[in-house]
């Protein structure tokens, strides 16, 4: 049962990190770095506040989360891509800004400068027999949940078994090779941001959903560890997705050892730690796309 | 971002447009700072607000009186090493994202020095407590140095993940030291602790603008030295403007990263002496941040040079006081999305201008 209650927590945990970092996958792999997903998420969480606020549905903010993702993402899309300057420094404008923007439209909407009202989440499927067993129950039956995991498998089938997905890894890898074949370079890695902005949107409208509110700065750097799996995954959907398995359930740890005497600061350091030994080459070797941060500039390619 | 060009016969026109293209690039920062006013016009607006007595309001508030001028300054300080910090790694092709957690490292480690010796003096112990601090940055900034130079691991994530194993560290090491119930360390000796200017100008009565500001301005003057008119300084320019040539020439690359973002991370870490040793004698668990990745904006607005990051680092710290003052008719959030906007359009415009002045060419 104590198993149980755990694999449950760390699935659940997980699911935020997961989603962003499947959304990365694509805007990395098209050869654009997002370290903006934070700010996105951010975006998408007070969207579905706003949304569901408004239409009294979570549907209403699903969509809101969706289109708040889009749009930041489209800033840095046009940004970086269309103007060519710098992705880093564009990801982390991006953060402050939605950080600010949140802020600021939780005072003026909600005379708050810490959270929004309540609004409706997602209710979770009444799954005969499963929904008895405590907490494994709302998870599985989760809409959300099971939507994560069905984006995972679309994602990992799209971008090694598609064509857009060669075409994208193109963009990212060699782009003057995908320029040659006649395709746009621009308008591939513009389909791989929009792509990130959507999941991570999405990622947002989860954590708002759970706690049926906007709190300030709620994702807390998960957009970080986002990026974080998607490296020690290897830029890949699949390995995203079990690399964000590994920081839920360290998470998930920390909250069963509260009380305990082990320090939960060591389970904190976990992924960045894991992280960094990946980039430095002792986990495999995570090598990034080959043009990943290199703007891409037709006339002088 | 000039780019190499293959015909040498255009060349002539060159030193006829230096000039323009040079006063355009110099007005972009000015453009960006524009846009940004323009922008948050509209969110003043959109509260119905009068943006321009709003910001009347903020100017006024922030230089016109000897208090706003001197919480300006003390807003500004940690982004003038921030800044600078931003500004070093940049010039040696460098991306320093972190800043944030070199100089709450470096806050960490000074307020624990300076609370070491309760009778220290102040000759010995002000020296140490600011050493600390240096040294606490400069490890936290070498690391990702080492494992880029080693290893070719970006700087960029690896710096984004040592702000966080920073954040845990601290609270980690603090466990045992943290006064009883509090997050906080104790109170520094009196002889680690930084004078406020307001004892030499009265005018700044009340604000907490200290000597950690002079010790920016001395940062600053060693960064513009040692990158402009020294032999290291040298090689590192080069290795930001062309790593491999800069190799081939004879530069050590991996020890020329390694130390660079050592140096980047000790400006950093100096940072920390103004809020530990200037302003409240103790270190308390999430002391006031964002100020390592503001450093960022300081920098590209001060276009990487340590006398632009002064000024730019007081624009901002003008800034962030004004959200302070305008915040009861306009929600404070305002400057954050001002200082965003400054970013984006910052890179925006450069892009932009040098299009332009490639066309001009």
């Amino acid at each position: 049962m104590e198993i149980l209650l755990f694999a449950a927590a760390a699935l659940r945990i997980s699911v935020p990190y997961a989603l962003a970092a499947q959304g990365s996958t694509f805007s990395e792999r098209g050869g654009v770095i997002n370290i903006g997903l934070e700010g996105i998420m951010l975006n998408g969480a007070l969207a579905y506040v706003l949304g569901a606020w408004v239409s009294h549905s979570p549907w209403g903010g699903l969509l809101a989360a969706l289109i708040a993702g889009l749009l930041t993402a489209a800033l840095h899309a046009f940004i970086t891509i269309t103007l060519r300057a710098d992705q880093i420094t564009s990801g982390l404008g991006i953060n402050l800004l939605a950080a600010g923007l949140t802020r600021f439209v939780l005072h003026a909407v909600f005379h708050s400068s810490s959270n929004s009202e309540q609004v409706v989440g997602f209710d979770a499927f009444q799954i005969p027999l499963l929904t008895h067993v405590p907490a494994l129950g709302t998870v599985i039956g989760s809409p959300l949940v099971v939507l994560a995991l069905v984006l995972v498998a679309i994602a990992q089938a799209v971008m090694f078994g598609s064509v857009f997905g060669l075409r994208l890894r193109t963009a990212g890898e060699h782009p003057q090779a995908a320029a040659t074949l006649g395709l746009s370079v621009e308008r591939l890695r513009w389909s791989g941001v929009l792509i990130s902005g959507l999941f991570a949107g999405l990622a947002g409208a989860w954590l708002a959903s759970e706690q049926h509110s906007f709190t300030d700065g709620m994702t807390g750097g998960r957009g970080y560890i986002a990026i974080a799996a998607m490296i020690v995954g290897k830029w890949s959907p699949r390995g995203a997705a079990l690399a964000c398995l590994l920081f839920g359930a360290a998470e998930a740890l920390q909250i069963t050892l509260q009380g305990s005497k082990f320090p939960p600061e060591l389970l904190q350091m976990l992924p960045y730690v894991v992280t960094m030994l990946a980039l430095a080459g002792f986990i495999g070797r995570a090598t990034p796309p080959r043009a990943l941060g290199v703007p891409y500039d037709r006339e002088h390619a | 971002m000039s780019r190499p060009r293959a015909s040498g016969t255009r060349s002539a026109p060159r030193h006829a447009r230096a000039p323009r293209a040079a006063l355009l690039e110099g007005l972009a920062p000015l453009a960006a700072l524009a846009i940004a006013f323009a922008a948050g016009a509209l969110f003043i607006l959109a509260i119905g607000e009068d943006p321009l007595a709003i910001y009347a309001l903020m100017l006024h508030e922030t230089l016109g009186t000897g208090y706003g001028l001197g919480q300006t300054l003390f807003k500004a300080t940690p982004l003038i090493f921030t800044g600078l910090a931003v500004a070093f790694g940049f010039r040696s092709g460098l991306f320093n994202i972190g800043a944030e957690g070199q100089l709450y490292l470096g806050a960490f480690a000074a307020a624990l020095v300076g609370a070491a010796w309760p009778a220290g003096p102040m000759p010995v112990l002000l020296p140490l407590a600011i050493l600390a601090a240096a040294s606490a940055g400069a490890a936290w900034g070498a690391i990702p140095g080492f494992l880029k130079a080693r290893f070719g691991a970006h700087e960029v994530i690896n710096t984004i993940m040592m702000n966080f194993i920073a954040f845990a560290l601290v609270s980690f090491i603090g466990r045992g030291l943290f006064e009883p119930a509090t997050v906080r360390t104790a109170e520094i000796a009196p002889g680690a602790q930084l004078a406020r200017l307001s004892d030499w100008f009265p005018a700044l009565r009340g604000a907490p603008v200290n000597l950690s500001l002079l010790l920016g301005l001395l940062c600053a003057a060693a960064a513009q030295v040692l990158l402009f008119r020294s032999r290291f300084g040298y090689e590192l320019r080069a290795v930001g403007l062309n790593a491999p040539a800069a190799e081939y020439g004879g530069v050590r690359l991996g020890r020329a990263q390694t130390i660079a973002m050592a140096i980047s991370g000790a400006i950093a870490g100096l940072g920390g002496t103004n809020f530990v040793l200037g302003y409240k004698h103790f270190f308390e668990l999430g002391f006031p941040g964002g100020v390592g990745f503001l450093g960022i904006a300081v920098a590209l607005v001060g276009r990487n040079r340590p006398l632009g990051v002064v000024i730019a680092a007081v624009v901002f710290g003008a800034l962030s006081h004004g959200g302070l003052v305008i915040n009861q008719r306009v929600p404070k959030e305002l400057v954050d999305i001002l200082e965003a906007i400054v970013i984006l359009s910052a890179i925006a415009v450069q892009q932009i201008v040098a299009r332009i002045a490639r066309r001009l060419d």
